[in-house]
């Protein structure tokens, strides 16, 4: 190992490690005012809509609202299935299914 | 500061810690193809084998470590750049830090320091959908956090054993995993008119800040967006997803 390289993974570290907990340190000597926490709460719904519907949309990093998009297909089965059986194994299992399918079937 | 007592190892890996490897299975099916397309980059890039396996053991964030490696590759081997463009890519982990901070004011900070260090994405998603149904519990969050660094770890390893001997994992359609299990987590919240609002602003404006922002900048800009959109909607604060 390089130690020019080293450093630079420790720095890495050093400031994920930061982002991970810089603002669970914070909350926990201040605490969390009320009227912030009313607005935490819908964090995790949009931190997985930003994190899904991107990465469905524009799997090549363009915008694909077409046929042609697999994985447009198999997140709108994967979102009624998810609706449906409300079970997450069966979610990823089925639309992993899909999208496999749907690629061979393309090819 | 870290003078607590570490949680001894029989009564944090419980029952609960094995349910969250089990919860973690679809996501870890999902990480797998990231990993080994890390090592196999990483590698073909310069690094060497070990200095790709240090940098999953301790950075342990997958957009930021393809990034640096790209730019290793492309001789930009310059400490604060790709320290500093790191941060920038990490950031959004700040916003789930905040998210999770009310539900461990009770674990010593030494324990929340150690739980912090494997908050990514996919265990923050987890987390959160065992908030949502059964409340939090300390050893679900380790057991999620252990599965998902062993996955990660694992995975580059043998990424950078198989190197260019394998085709391109992510080719397969495997990266779908976590979509489809995101969705499975996401369509539960959707339960009141604020949280289906909240949804629809990050989605959204997640597409057209993805179009237009580099890197990881449209999460941290949908989120917060959205979440500042469902404070308002809300108001009384009784309706909260």
């Amino acid at each position: 190992m390089r130690p020019d390289m080293v450093l630079i993974i420790l720095g890495m570290g050093v400031v994920t490690f930061f982002t991970r907990f810089g603002a669970q340190a914070l909350f926990r000597q201040v605490g969390v005012p009320t009227w912030f926490d009313r607005w935490l709460r819908h964090v995790p719904t949009g931190i997985l809509t930003a994190l899904i519907v991107p990465s469905v949309l524009m799997p090549q990093g363009r915008l694909d609202l077409t046929l042609h998009n697999d994985y447009l297909l198999a997140g709108l089965l994967s979102a009624l299935i998810a609706y449906r059986f409300r079970n997450v194994a069966l979610t990823m299992a089925l639309g992993l299914a899909a999208v496999i399918a749907l690629r061979w079937l393309g090819n | 500061m870290f003078a607590e007592k570490p949680l001894p190892v029989k009564r944090a890996v419980n029952a609960e810690f094995w349910r969250a490897v089990g919860d973690s299975a679809p996501v870890m099916l999902g990480v797998l193809p990231f990993g080994i397309t890390y090592g196999v980059v990483g590698v073909s890039l310069g690094l060497t084998p070990a200095e790709a396996i240090l940098m999953s053991l301790v950075v342990c964030a997958g957009a930021a470590q393809f990034i640096s490696v790209t730019m290793i590759g492309m001789g930009v081997v310059d400490f604060s750049l790709i320290v500093f463009t790191t941060l920038l890519i990490n950031l959004r982990h700040l916003l789930m830090g905040a998210s999770l901070a009310p539900y461990l004011t009770k674990v010593p900070l030494g324990r929340q320091a150690v739980l912090a260090f494997v908050l990514v994405d996919e265990s923050y998603a987890i987390m959160i959908n065992r908030i949502r149904a059964r409340g939090y519990d300390e050893s679900y969050q380790l057991g999620t956090n252990t599965a998902l660094y062993v996955t990660w770890a694992t995975s580059t390893i043998l990424g950078v054993a198989m190197g260019e001997y394998i085709p391109d994992p992510l080719a397969w359609g495997l990266d779908f995993a976590m979509p489809a299990t995101f969705l499975a987590m996401l369509v539960p919240r959707l339960v009141s008119r604020t949280s289906v609002a909240v949804c629809l602003t990050a989605a959204v404006i997640a597409v057209a800040s993805a179009l237009y922002l580099p890197g990881k900048w449209y999460i941290i800009v949908a989120c917060l967006a959205a979440s500042l959109a469902g404070g308002l909607l809300e108001g009384g604060g009784e309706d909260a997803a």
